[in-house]
């Protein structure tokens, strides 16, 4: 086990580390939301009237 | 894994210089205050073009629009950050200044531009997707790499980049290019030159230290002033083109004439005053206001519409 090899972060770089991971999920969140309502936009009561 | 140079020999491991970005610095990359004058630009494309958009769409293709334009800034910055290093004016930017590197900022300006266009194309229509990858293409690829380091009409011909927002906007709603989405293009092509090389005068010593051939360093002072001038009295009627053409109203009509007027007298006193702090300060003076200038115009072409459009659909 080489615990000790690869790249080691400061605290300060894992402090950003966390603050940009947490960004790209509220970008992730905000696509998902923004999917949804283009979908309701476009499809409307549509949305479930497809062959089954 | 270990990191290990060419001649096998391990890596001070924190000699890694990533890493150390804060969301803050990834905002920046994003070029902010330009992106805020494409999304207004953008907006006045959408508003204005005829047949209206769902407003959820409309603000989808405006983020589009938007994220596409700061992907174009952090690429830019990712190739220029050797001229921005040496320019006092872009010197504390993310990556010459160290907060994020190179291959940080082209993957990120990758993924956000595969992004943009992607989703306005799958969200709002392909067309417009294919302009705004256009247009990233056109400020990444032909401005930033090829024009900005080999001649001085690059803010020119690369000022199409900064032009194509108002068309991506109406074509998202129109799915087409159109005469008059031309003519807003236009405006801003044709603003683009005055508004950089006014910049350019007060700033010459920055972009010959980074051998940036703008119009003042090749062509000298004089020069310049001269095309500042003749650009100028080209851009007032183009500006009131909007009016002449039955898309704006008379108030933008009145607005501008007198915005073009004012510019005009602005761009004289550059052309006229060419030595010392005066001629500085002229030049600093018609850069603040072709701001003013285009921010204005756009302003009264959208305020003018949304204002008829209330009014007819009080009627």
């Amino acid at each position: 086990m080489m615990a000790e090899d690869g790249i080691r972060l400061t605290e300060e770089q894992k402090k950003r580390r966390r603050a940009r991971n947490i960004a790209i999920g509220l970008a992730i969140g905000a696509l998902v939301i923004l999917f949804y309502l283009v979908t309701i936009v476009k499809l409307g009561p549509g949305v479930v009237n497809r062959p089954l | 894994m270990s990191l290990a140079d060419a001649q096998g020999q391990m890596i001070d491991e924190t000699a890694w210089s990533g890493g150390h970005g804060g969301v803050s610095d990834y905002f920046a990359l994003l070029k902010p205050r330009v992106m805020s004058l494409v999304i207004f630009t953008a907006l006045v494309g959408i508003v204005l073009a005829p047949g209206g958009i769902h407003p959820v769409l409309a603000a989808t293709a405006l983020l589009c629009i938007a994220i596409g334009a700061g992907a174009s800034g952090a690429l830019n910055m990712w190739y220029d950050a050797d001229i921005d290093s040496v320019m006092s004016r872009t010197r504390n930017r993310p990556i010459p200044a160290g907060r994020v590197t190179g291959s940080e900022a082209l993957a990120f300006g990758l993924t956000l531009s595969g992004f943009s266009v992607f989703v306005l194309g799958l969200l709002v229509n392909w067309f417009a997707a294919a302009l705004l990858a256009f247009t990233i293409f056109f400020y990444v690829v032909i401005y930033t790499m090829w024009l900005k380091r080999s001649t001085p009409q690059n803010i020119v011909i690369g000022g199409a980049a900064g032009a194509f927002p108002p068309v991506v906007g109406w074509a998202a709603v129109t799915g087409s290019v159109s005469l008059e989405s031309l003519v807003l293009f236009l405006i801003i092509f044709m603003w683009t030159p005055p508004h950089f090389w006014a910049l350019a005068l007060f700033k010459s010593g920055d972009y010959q230290a980074a051998n940036v051939p703008m119009m003042p360093v090749v062509a000298g002072e004089n020069s310049t002033r001269n095309q500042i001038f003749v650009y100028s009295l080209a851009l007032a009627p183009v500006g009131v083109l909007p009016w002449l053409m039955g898309f704006a109203g008379f108030a933008y009509g009145a607005v501008s004439v007198a915005l073009g007027v004012a510019f005009i007298i602005f761009a004289y006193r550059v052309w006229t005053t060419r030595e010392g702090d005066a001629a500085r300060r002229a030049s600093i003076r018609l850069f603040s206001f072709s701001i003013l200038y285009l921010f204005l115009l756009f302003a009264v072409l959208l305020g003018e519409h949304l204002v008829t459009a209330f009014v007819s659909g009080l009627a």
